[in-house]
């Protein structure tokens, strides 16, 4: 199922021959026949390995560290602790989180804050001899009650996560509470519904298939690091790392060639890689870090765990007249990056004109908070679990509770009471055209007759706006150069750094539309700080918007100039040409045409010929910068699960997605982005659990523990799709990579929780797994 | 304790139609010794605890997780890595299949995947959707909600058949 709407198309749109088309990817010749080359295929002349000795203690002092047995190990070079640190490195901040949040030490120095921080760093012959010497070191660590449970953090003085540093307080940041909106309480006094719900979404990590993992390789000679990594930014981790060594960009070469996968998880710079870098400068020899599963489980950055009391006035027309949240936030107790909710998106896609929100991040002694596919998102699985409450509390529909205060097209431009303005949206009609493809009223006879045997059948429902393409610190524009070669072959160098969005081949397909080349004909150069323009990394769901508007822009500039030499050589007005495939030729007279090769050929080697003052050459470098932000996106989820009554086991039986985001490059792509970001957001409500113990011992630390979705928990997905062209970029795109992490949560928890409404269970917490199930089932008495 | 005390072995195995020896220590698994020893570094590791599947390659005709063998248990073996699916470039049907549906995205399980695939075509030629699905549920894929790899296979499976 699928609607164009088109409002911004222009005459001078060039001829899409493969945008909008699910062309094959570029990417995949490599990667399915083993030649990728991830960091851990990376090897260097006389590198090393390295293993990091990690706390197993949540919180408590370091009160002794022996490394001379682990020195004493045939093939180790080195065993670094603090002390060998302290004083070599420079600043420590990120370009896109700026002075205020410094990354830690990257040694422990004193004490211990979460288990898995680390304590010592080996060097050795190979990653074997490592973490032999790690089980060689001895160390003693006094240990101190931890502080765990995130929602009272802020309330105990008397455990401390950075009482070392003389913080008085767990908590990192506090808001009190704020009202958008003048006559809020007024509002919620007069309303003749006012329903509460306390949401509380679990702790569920990114789990990238490859961990993260680092190959140094400091220069003492030339003062230059090389450095490939996992990462998502090679920009920003080149600038990060001129700063933490103090030399100049220019000495800092990063690369990422390929990247398996990152999910927000690899878009800062880690203690981890710091160490690294340190160990390669001081001892003068490359080293490699590849982290482990156990280490990605425990001390790479985490996410979610948030929890909100969401309270909304609901008048007599079931018209939802204000929203307010009470949230609190764990961002563990080194947070990569703070990313909770943003308390403005609260009313999301409706009409809700009053808002107001508290807000809280406290620090715990558990791994630090990172990005996650829509960092911000618990917005949504606050207020869509609150709403199904509501319906459910208040004897009304769900779905047609959202109908009546969801924003349709008709009601643009809207200002939200959180003071973001839409256009170019659709919640109500994705609403529609999910719920056509679902067949509603037959999902609600279907699950009434099956109550009536017995079987626990439910629907979830989840609408949301996406913010992409945001601006913040550094994210507001990409870069890209694109050159037409002597060969008449195009390459183009972009900022971007691909973790398996398949950037290769949606900025080839704009590309060769732009230029009117073949997409065999362009090849995408990324992830080289040494080649590329700046870019502040893939994440945010911004590479379609804003690294697909410089590639647009350059390749416009490349055409016309094109054009002009073409017009020259053939003796024919520009406006009278176009390129297509490959050739120039006059518009409705192939016949009389040239190829852009023998164009390249001019610019280059017979510039005599070119016209009277033209620069030579056949390459354009633009910065792109959308013209407003953000660059909303949205889309209605559902889904049906059944509840096995003598398992509690939840299958899900169908799930649907209606979505907007513009004009697709790449269906395929698009889709396929859908589909991981929904099997995320599904696998943190019935699978993925984070578990620490009372103490801070982490409880999942292998995948026996932490169950990822495989193909046997998974229904296939069925996509509508409606686009929407926004006119923040050339191309009508919108950003869409988060959105099915965002959706997916709050919809398959719904459908949890609407399988188990007949039985007077109210289920607004995740996880719902078969233990969560029992639970409740055993709390409403039917155990 | 002592760590470092260890003798080293020969290994001599076959891989993708290849005589290869290397000496490696004992303790060293199949899936460093095809990475280190022999450079073939499509097998890939994502768990190193048997559960992810990223590293399957196949031995004797079956399909083995390489974190959990020792270069040395595999001796006199005939192992096909993922490498050896497309000797000269020339995608194999189910790599072709895994091409036309996307069914790889950051591309780290993809090897795990193709191989555990590979396989099970060449013991069940005609699967059923949900005999697919079985028979990849030991491989996990962060990236696309497993739509488009079971889509693959199901393509390979069908075009092999039509090609018989």
């Amino acid at each position: 199922m699928s609607t164009l709407n088109s409002p911004n198309m222009s005459a001078a749109s060039p001829a899409a021959r493969y945008i909008g088309q699910s062309v094959t990817r570029k990417e995949d010749q490599r990667l399915l026949t083993g030649h990728g080359q991830y960091v851990d295929d990376v090897s260097q002349v006389g590198m090393l390995h390295a293993a990091f000795l990690r706390s197993d203690i949540a919180r408590g002092t370091i009160t002794r560290l022996d490394i001379a047995a682990a020195l004493a190990l045939p093939g180790v070079y080195a065993v670094y602790t603090w002390a060998d640190f302290d004083g070599v490195f420079g600043e420590a901040w990120h370009g896109m989180l700026g002075e205020m949040l410094q990354v830690p030490p990257p040694l422990a120095i004193t004490d211990v804050r979460h288990v898995g921080d680390p304590i010592a760093l080996v060097v050795a012959s190979s990653r074997y001899v490592a973490e032999d010497a790690c089980d060689l070191i001895e160390v003693d660590i006094d240990a101190a009650q931890a502080v765990v449970e995130f929602s009272t953090a802020h309330l105990d003085t008397d455990h401390l996560v950075h009482g070392a540093w003389g913080f008085p307080s767990n908590a990192m940041v506090e808001q009190p509470f704020t009202s958008m909106s003048p006559d809020l309480d007024q509002t919620f006094a007069d309303a003749l519904h006012v329903v509460e719900c306390s949401v509380r979404q679990n702790r569920y990590v990114c789990v990238p298939m490859e961990g993260r993992g680092v190959v140094a390789t400091y220069s003492q000679g030339r003062d230059e690091l090389d450095l490939v990594c996992s990462c998502q930014s090679v920009h920003e981790t080149r600038n990060f790392f001129s700063r933490y060594l103090q030399i100049p960009e220019a000495n800092v070469r990063v690369t990422a060639r390929d990247v398996g996968g990152g999910f927000g998880q690899k878009m800062f710079v880690f203690r981890e890689e710091c160490a690294v870098v340190l160990a390669s400068k001081l001892l003068g020899r490359p080293v490699k870090w590849i982290e482990d599963r156990r280490e990605n489980l425990i001390a790479a950055p985490h996410s979610r765990n948030e929890q909100g009391v969401v309270r909304l006035a609901i008048d007599d027309d079931q018209i939802i007249q204000a929203i307010t949240i009470d949230h609190i936030a764990d961002v563990g107790a080194y947070p990569a990056c703070p990313a909770v909710i943003n308390p403005q998106l609260l009313p999301g896609p409706y009409k809700i004109p009053r808002l107001g929100f508290a807000m809280a991040m406290v620090w715990t002694n558990t791994m630090g908070k990172g990005a996650y596919r829509g960092p911000w998102m618990f917005e949504t699985t606050a207020r869509e679990m609150a709403i199904d409450h509501a319906a459910r509390t208040l004897h009304l529909d769900p779905i047609e509770l959202r109908r009546r205060n969801l924003l349709s097209a008709a009601d643009l431009p809207f200002t939200s009471p959180g003071l973001q303005e839409f256009s170019e949206i659709t919640p109500l009609e994705t609403l529609e055209q999910a719920i056509a493809m679902l067949d509603y009223p037959a999902f609600r006879a279907e699950q009434a007759a099956a109550r009536a045997e017995g079987r626990w059948l439910g629907l979830g429902c989840c609408v949301y706006v996406e913010p992409t393409s945001m601006s913040g610190p550094t994210l507001a524009t990409e870069g890209a150069t694109i050159r037409v070669e002597s060969s008449g072959k195009v390459v183009a160098h972009l900022g971007t750094t691909s973790h398996g969005q398949s950037v290769e081949t949606t900025m080839a397909q704009i590309v060769a539309d732009t230029v009117g080349v073949a997409y065999d004909d362009v090849t995408i150069v990324q992830a080289d700080t040494q080649s590329t323009p700046y870019g502040p990394g893939t994440g945010g769901s911004r590479t379609a918007v804003v690294a697909g508007g410089a590639a647009r822009r350059a390749g416009e500039v490349v055409r016309d100039k094109i054009i002009q030499i073409a017009a020259h050589q053939m003796e024919a007005e520009a406006a009278d040409l176009e390129v297509v495939n490959g050739a120039v030729s006059v518009k409705g007279t192939p016949a009389r045409s040239m190829t852009v090769k023998e164009v390249a050929a001019l610019a280059y080697r017979f510039a005599e010929q070119l016209p009277a003052g033209m620069e030579a050459g056949l390459e354009a470098t633009v910065r792109f910068k959308p013209t407003r932000f953000p660059t909303w996106s949205n889309a209605t989820h559902l889904c049906v699960v059944e509840i096995d009554p003598d398992t509690c086991v939840p299958h899900v039986l169908r799930y649907i997605v209606s979505e907007d985001c513009g004009r697709m490059i790449n269906p395929a792509v698009v889709e396929g982005q859908i589909f991981g970001g929904v099997v995320q957001g599904l696998g943190g409500v019935l699978l993925e659990d984070f578990v620490y113990d009372a103490n801070g011992n982490p409880l999942t630390t292998t995948f026996m523990d932490y169950l990822l979705p495989t193909t046997t928990e998974v229904p296939v997905i069925e996509i509508g799709h409606i686009e929407t062209e926004s006119t923040t970029n050339p191309g009508g795109y919108k950003g869409m990579g988060e959105g099915g992490a965002i959706g997916a949560h709050a919809a398959v928890a719904n459908a949890v929780g609407d399988a188990l409404a007949h039985l007077g269970i109210h289920a607004t917490s995740t996880p719902l797994g078969p233990n969560d199930i029992h639970a409740l089932l055993v709390a409403a008495g039917h155990g | 304790m002592s760590t470092h005390d260890i003798s080293l072995r020969d290994v001599h195995v076959t891989v993708n139609g290849r005589e290869r020896a290397a000496t490696v220590e004992p303790r060293k698994t199949l899936a460093d010794f095809l990475r280190e020893d022999l450079g073939l570094t499509g097998t890939h590791l994502a768990c190193e605890h048997g559960v992810c599947g990223a590293c399957t390659v196949i031995i004797d005709d079956r399909a083995v997780r390489s974190c959990l063998q020792f270069a040395v248990q595999v001796d006199g073996s005939s192992i096909t890595t993922v490498e050896g699916l497309a000797p000269d470039g020339e995608l194999n049907p189910v790599q072709r299949a895994f091409m036309i549906e996307h069914g790889l995205q950051c591309g780290f399980c993809t090897p795990g995947f193709v191989v555990s695939a590979t396989a099970l075509l060449a013991a069940n030629p005609d699967p059923t959707d949900r005999e697919i699905r079985e028979g990849l549920s030991g491989n996990i894929c962060r990236c696309t909600g497993y739509q488009a790899i079971v889509r693959a296979v199901r393509r390979a499976a069908d075009e092999t058949a039509a090609a018989r």
